[in-house]
């Protein structure tokens, strides 16, 4: 998935963030997210997991330090940005059709585009049956998958995901990191990506960041050297095992270090 | 259904018991007419002066239902304004709190002295009585948004009107019911109060609360007692009809209101 050029699409230079009380969230974050990875930040609770996605989308600002993304500032990159929260957020009055074009609806698109990519990407998702039910009626998977589908639909270069499968049951959490690696093969966006999960972490990503706690900093970064297309098979390899057990390890480390 | 068929039994059974007591009473105490009458007298009243009971109700419903409709609008505009921002919150709410305070009797002879007597000044009195509910109820559902949801919008660069018409306004909805519900019952008390005052500008012709005063100056107690069942079939009504708009709205997508209920 790596291109042979590397190029910046996430630079945190000397970030930190604390909040009204003065106490540091996130300290000295120094990393760059080059285009076409897939990085997870993965720690304990209170590391500052969810404030790193955050901090790259602008909806908060940096207390001290600069972010830039996709050469720009965090809110003028917005249009290049989708954000994935972990509860789905669909808008309840909406049916998932109305849900999914949302973005484009709000961004002025015209109605015909927006019909073709709402129609194309409840296809993609496997939703197209369901698009005029409202979100009461869908499982917490469907529920994923319209917002998903929702997120996709403005073409984003980069994806920011915060415990976005942590409410689901493991099967569908398995089902839908194998659909979300599949869209990713397809669109080529990069991907930031924040979990609990040790085996999704590794399962999705190129990178993964391990943050330690009080205040949340960067403990350790691992590449994930697995081959680029990956399917339900993997899981039972000895190397993602290996991969598995050495995170494990490292996040044991930063909760005592 | 079968629940629902058995509660309505209850109610039945619980009237058919009020009205055996009630008669019970006048029979054991021996009440003169003019004091109790019998239920029997009551339901000869109804049917000997339906027209000019009916002409007091639709009256009576069209002053309450102006009074509801316009303080539905005018609440929704106001709540809207509130939503805008904590500092005007903090300045404009205690004055709606003013008009749940002042005593509409007292105020009641100026509105007349304003508008002038009739179904204008009756119906001002409704609007201001259903204000209050309308506006807290609203301005609730606005600013109770899901920050997630608040997040999503300000992701694709919402607009404040964006963020205003397609998140907080539909998210007020079940709220805005909520406040209507109340206001629909005390827009009917309001009209009925303030036809006690302003009922009509012409004699003997006017809305409930009217024909009660004339009624009981006139010791027409059967005909007295037919009123203020009237009255308090109009609120029944007009309770009946905004739960139905507010199932018939929000019952695909909202949870509360799948399965109607009264409280």
């Amino acid at each position: 998935m790596s291109s042979d050029v590397e190029v910046p699409m996430i630079q945190f230079a000397g970030v930190r963030k604390s909040y009204g009380n003065g106490q540091a969230v996130l300290d000295d974050l120094d990393l760059v997210v080059l285009k076409g990875e897939f990085v997870t930040f993965i720690g304990p609770s209170g590391c500052g997991k969810s404030t790193v996605l955050k901090l790259i989308s602008g909806l908060t600002p940096p207390t001290a330090g600069t972010i830039s993304v996709d050469g720009l500032t965090p809110k003028n990159a917005r249009e290049t940005i989708s954000y994935i929260f972990q509860d789905a957020s669909l808008l309840p009055w909406r049916t998932v059709w109305q849900n999914v074009g949302l973005g484009l609806e709000l961004e002025g698109a015209s109605k015909d585009r927006r019909r073709e990519t709402t129609a194309a990407l409840l296809e993609l998702v496997g939703l197209s049956h369901v698009a005029k039910a409202y979100p009461r009626e869908l499982s917490g998977g469907m529920k994923m998958r319209a917002s998903i589908a929702r997120a996709l639909a403005t073409s984003p270069r980069l994806l920011l995901m915060d415990e976005p499968f942590a409410a689901l049951d493991e099967m569908s959490r398995d089902r839908l990191n194998e659909e979300l690696l599949r869209l990713r093969a397809e669109q080529k966006w990069t991907a930031v990506f924040v979990t609990h999960s040790v085996a999704e972490a590794v399962f999705l990503s190129t990178r993964i960041v391990i943050l330690a706690p009080n205040p949340g900093r960067i403990h350790a970064m691992l590449p994930v050297e697995l081959p680029p297309e990956r399917t339900a098979a993997l899981r039972s390899t000895p190397e993602f095992d290996d991969l598995v057990g050495k995170v494990s390890r490292t996040l044991r480390e930063a909760l005592t270090s | 259904m079968r629940r629902r068929l058995i509660t309505l039994g209850n109610a039945v059974a619980v009237f058919a018991a009020l009205v055996a007591l009630w008669q019970l009473i006048l029979w054991i105490f021996h009440v003169p007419p003019y004091m109790l009458p019998s239920p029997y007298a009551v339901a000869k009243a109804v049917g000997a002066r339906f027209p000019s009971l009916l002409t007091s109700l639709s009256i009576t419903a069209e002053e309450a239902a102006g009074g509801l409709i316009a303080g539905t609008a005018m609440g929704v505009v106001v709540a809207l304004i509130f939503a805008q921002s904590r500092w005007v919150r903090k300045m404009l709410y205690p004055y709606t709190l003013l008009l749940q305070t002042v005593p509409i009797i007292a105020i009641a002879p100026l509105i007349i002295m304003w508008v002038g007597a009739g179904t204008g000044a009756v119906t001002l009195i409704a609007f201001i009585m259903s204000l209050a509910p309308i506006i807290a109820n609203t301005t609730q559902g606005l600013i109770s948004v899901e920050e997630n949801l608040v997040h999503l919008f300000l992701m694709h660069n919402a607009s404040r009107a964006q963020l205003l018409f397609k998140l907080r306004l539909p998210h007020s909805v079940p709220s805005l019911f909520v406040g209507i519900r109340i206001a629909s019952g005390i827009a009917v008390i309001g009209a009925v109060i303030g036809e006690l005052y302003a009922g009509s500008s012409r004699v003997g012709e006017g809305g409930l609360g009217y024909s009660i005063l004339y009624a009981s100056s006139q010791l027409q107690t059967d005909y007295l007692f037919a009123l203020v069942l009237a009255a308090t079939v109009l609120g029944f009504g007009f309770l009946f009809v905004v739960m139905f708009l507010e199932w018939y709205c929000l019952h695909r997508w909202h949870e509360s209101a799948r399965v109607p209920e009264t409280d």
